[in-house]
């Protein structure tokens, strides 16, 4: 039974979404096996480390970015959102005096706030998506730099006592504990994407909004819902961003919505929307984190991450384009 | 339904309809494009919830305020154009919105009903198939099954559901329409075909303008007094008896031995003032022939003469110069840009003569479309009305009118009524003979045989990507070229 499932799901999906699943998989492993060869210390534990670390706060961005670009939509303000989430968490620690948890809460709270407001503009106010998030993301770069009085805010280091949340990303024992968060939350996301109410509208909405409409379902309600889940999955993202650099710059963090578009589309979710998965997302965040710390371990500079993630974005739109047409003919 | 009005900013779509619905019955509603029949429906279901007049369901006063209401009292409806989630299979499709009580979906539970239903009324899907991989005419049915599927459904609306389907898909339509009503569900059938209608419906609603006209019992009446009704006047089809070109005029063009991977040696002239047919069955090579003389093919070969001057197209644009345009049959897609103005669309192919340099002359681009607006009687408020909101016989004079400011000698229309209703349909046919009074020249493929035999001067029958025969006007009648049409599927079942 479930043998011939998966036959079936491979033979239907020859030209479909999955196939774009099996080449970003085929190309990180490439990728992989080329650093592991012509990098420095590649193959040590410690890179493997550091590349599991640079991906976590862009995976949850990439998750809650999944939702988005399969309802057909984008969010531009998730990186500012993130950094600024994690600044008002350390106004609310170091000025407010919250204890550790609270304001760790805080950073998510902020998020998701911010996720409200996606909601409400694109989803009741009928905004296109690219504006309202554009929008959002000069309000938040902004409006958090105003609460911490443009002031660096800084987070409890690991030997405090309050510092002792930065453990969710070290190690316990031999276990990379932000893998296993990152994990567990990919696994709710992949429960809500596929298995109730809300994903199964993401899809729906992304494929046909008007016939969505037409079948009795309110999609203005859903998709608030999806911008709001958008923005809980940024401020954890904010809150991993916290216990990574410890010190959080006012006005900082636009530009990292790019890597987690860049993630979905690597693997394969469709900027025309109705088509993507998670797996592929978390593939993509993989290639991406990949790319970053190899190149680090080839010793070039800096900018060649840029010009080849780069790349990488376009073969993938790329590919694409190339099966939307496909799809298009028949 | 009675004294139902509804307007819309700028227009009054329905003034007083009036519909009644029995029973187990199949009612069709008819009218011209415009006449107000999507409208009707969409109240009737609660898309609308704002309309004057009474809507009686059931012997009792309602006023559905959205399509849930509807569908819960038991009307449902399948729209004109495919209302699904190609990215979503069958079954996730058919319960969109009602997959269950709780948040959580099991697609299993969804696939075992699904597979049900799609017994129950035979489709014969997988109701894990995605449904961007069915045909159309199985989405059809399985919207409709989606329709039926609603707890007790009592009215069934189908709002032009023949119209992308082939003709055995029709056939098996109209099957499940009747075996609709044998189970005592009510069925609205909007139609612009009067066979289908004829075939399937019990009665006919008129409406025209938004103002009821007449119900009539399909058992009693012709096709005839359903169109008169419905155009309020007498509309002329008849076959043209003779040819108006003389026998001398110039040959203005002339191909030899056309030949692409669709067509193989098809010649024929065109004369100045000519209209010259192109029958034969869907797939027969019309378009891809066409495609040939006006460079879309560029591996299209053969020899092609305008004036005697022997051409090659490898591009649209070499056939314009020479003075070929081309009327796309999806004028939609290819004929127009719908975002865009009437003025814009009507000056698109000519801004080399209205632009200097880089800069366009707005005014003049804007005098030149109110002028063809004028003269094609186009339908519009003004020449800034955007494409879109125009009716499918208007935004054919705007095809029209793009190419004659373009100012070309042969006009090719492909299927240039298809999708548009009769009266306007009459006024395309006087702007096609004004034309050629003009001194230009038309080659009109057209899958409508009346509409063939109505306006050409000469009929050229292909048949599976080769020219079959060749009939003047005089001689042709709908049975020569149906047997030209068909002579190789004859001539394979001989064998």
């Amino acid at each position: 039974m479930s043998s011939t499932g998966i036959l079936s799901r491979l033979k239907s999906s020859a030209s479909g979404p999955a196939m774009q699943q099996i080449i970003a998989l085929a190309a990180l492993v490439v990728l992989y096996g080329f650093f592991a060869i012509f990098g420095n210390h590649f193959l040590s534990a410690d890179t493997f480390l550091s590349m599991l670390s640079s991906s976590y706060y862009i995976g949850f961005l990439a998750i809650g970015m999944t939702f988005v670009i399969i309802t057909g939509g984008i969010d531009l303000s998730s990186g500012t959102v993130m950094v600024g989430a994690a600044l008002v968490g350390g106004v609310a620690y170091n000025v407010w005096h919250f204890p550790i948890a609270l304001a760790l809460l805080m950073v998510i709270l902020t998020g998701v706030v911010f996720g409200v407001g996606n909601g409400v503009l694109i989803g009741i106010l009928g905004l296109p998506p690219f504006i309202a998030t554009l929008g959002m993301q000069f309000v938040s770069l902004g409006l958090c730099a105003v609460v911490a009085k443009v002031q660096t805010q800084t987070y409890p280091s690991l030997g405090t006592p309050s510092g002792v949340f930065k453990s969710i990303i070290y190690k316990w024992g031999a276990v990379p504990m932000g893998a296993v968060w990152l994990a567990l939350f990919f696994v709710i996301a992949w429960f809500l994407l596929t298995r109730t109410k809300l994903g199964r509208y993401t899809y729906a909405i992304g494929s046909n909004e008007e016939a969505v409409t037409l079948s009795g379902v309110q999609v203005s309600y859903w998709k608030v819902w999806v911008y709001v889940l958008n923005g809980f999955f940024c401020g954890l993202a904010g809150v991993i961003y916290a216990a990574t650099f410890s010190s959080i710059t006012p006005q900082t963090g636009n530009g990292q919505e790019m890597y987690a578009i860049a993630a979905a589309v690597i693997g394969g979710t469709s900027l025309a929307g109705g088509i993507g998965s998670l797996w592929g997302t978390i593939i993509g965040v993989f290639v991406i984190s990949v790319l970053k710390t190899g190149l680090l371990s080839m010793q070039l500079p800096v900018q060649w991450q840029q010009v080849l993630i780069g790349v990488v974005v376009i073969l993938a739109v790329l590919l694409d384009v190339v099966r939307t047409r496909r799809l298009n003919r028949t | 339904m009675e004294g139902i009005s509804k307007s819309f900013p700028g227009v009054q779509a329905l003034k007083s309809a009036r519909f009644e619905l029995r029973a187990g019955e199949v009612h069709a509603l008819v009218g011209e494009n415009g006449a107000g029949k999507s409208t009707l429906v969409k109240i009737m279901t609660g898309i609308y919830p704002d309309y004057g007049g009474t809507y009686e369901y059931q012997g009792k006063p309602v006023a559905f305020r959205s399509i849930g209401d509807a569908q819960r009292a038991g009307i449902s409806i399948v729209h004109q154009e495919l209302n699904m989630m190609s990215d979503l299979t069958v079954a996730q499709n058919i319960f969109i919105g009602r997959e269950s009580s709780s948040f959580r979906i099991s697609d299993r539970d969804l696939n075992r009903r699904a597979q049900a239903l799609i017994d129950e009324f035979e489709i014969g899907v997988d109701p894990r198939t995605l449904l961007r991989d069915l045909s159309v005419g199985k989405a059809q049915m399985v919207e409709i099954a989606r329709a039926m599927s609603f707890a007790e459904t009592q009215v069934l609306i189908l709002d032009e559901p023949s119209a992308a389907l082939s003709e055995g898909e029709t056939i098996e339509l109209l099957a499940k329409v009747d075996q609709m009503r044998a189970r005592g569900v009510s069925v609205v059938y909007i139609s612009h075909r009067m066979n289908e209608i004829m075939q399937v419906a019990d009665r006919v609603t008129v409406l025209r303008d938004g103002d009821y006209v007449d119900t009539l019992k399909t058992a009693s009446c012709t096709v005839d007094d359903i169109i008169k009704r419905m155009v309020g006047r007498e509309i002329d089809n008849s076959q043209k008896q003779s040819s108006d070109v003389p026998a001398d005029a110039e040959v203005v063009l002339r191909a030899r031995g056309l030949t692409s991977s669709a067509v193989r040696d098809v010649s024929f002239e065109l004369r100045r003032g000519e209209i010259l047919g192109f029958a034969g069955l869907v797939g027969a090579g019309r378009t891809e022939t066409m495609q040939i003389l006006c460079g879309a093919d560029p591996w299209g070969t053969g020899e092609i003469e305008v004036h005697g001057m022997p051409m090659h197209f490898t591009h649209p644009k070499q056939a314009i110069s020479a003075g070929i345009a081309y009327l796309s049959e999806d004028r939609k897609r290819y004929g127009l840009v719908l975002n865009l103005s009437v003025t814009d669309n009507t000056v698109l192919a000519s801004y080399d003569k209205l632009s200097t340099g880089w800069v366009v002359r707005q005014a003049e681009c804007r005098k030149a479309a109110e002028r063809y607006v004028a003269a094609l009687r186009t339908k519009t408020p003004s020449v800034n009305q955007i494409v879109k909101n125009l009716s499918g016989g208007n935004q054919q004079k705007v095809v029209l009118a793009k190419w004659l400011l373009r100012d070309v000698e042969i006009l090719i229309f492909d299927e240039p009524t298809r999708g548009i209703d009769i009266g306007a349909r009459a006024e395309i046919y006087d702007m096609m003979r004004g034309l050629i009074a003009e001194g230009k020249s038309i080659i009109l493929v057209s899958s409508d045989l009346t509409e063939i035999l109505h306006l050409s001067d000469r009929v050229i029958v292909m048949c599976e990507g080769r020219v079959t025969g060749e009939l003047d006007i005089a001689d042709a009648t709908q049975l020569k070229v149906m047997e030209l049409a068909t002579q190789h599927q004859a001539k394979n079942s001989k064998e």
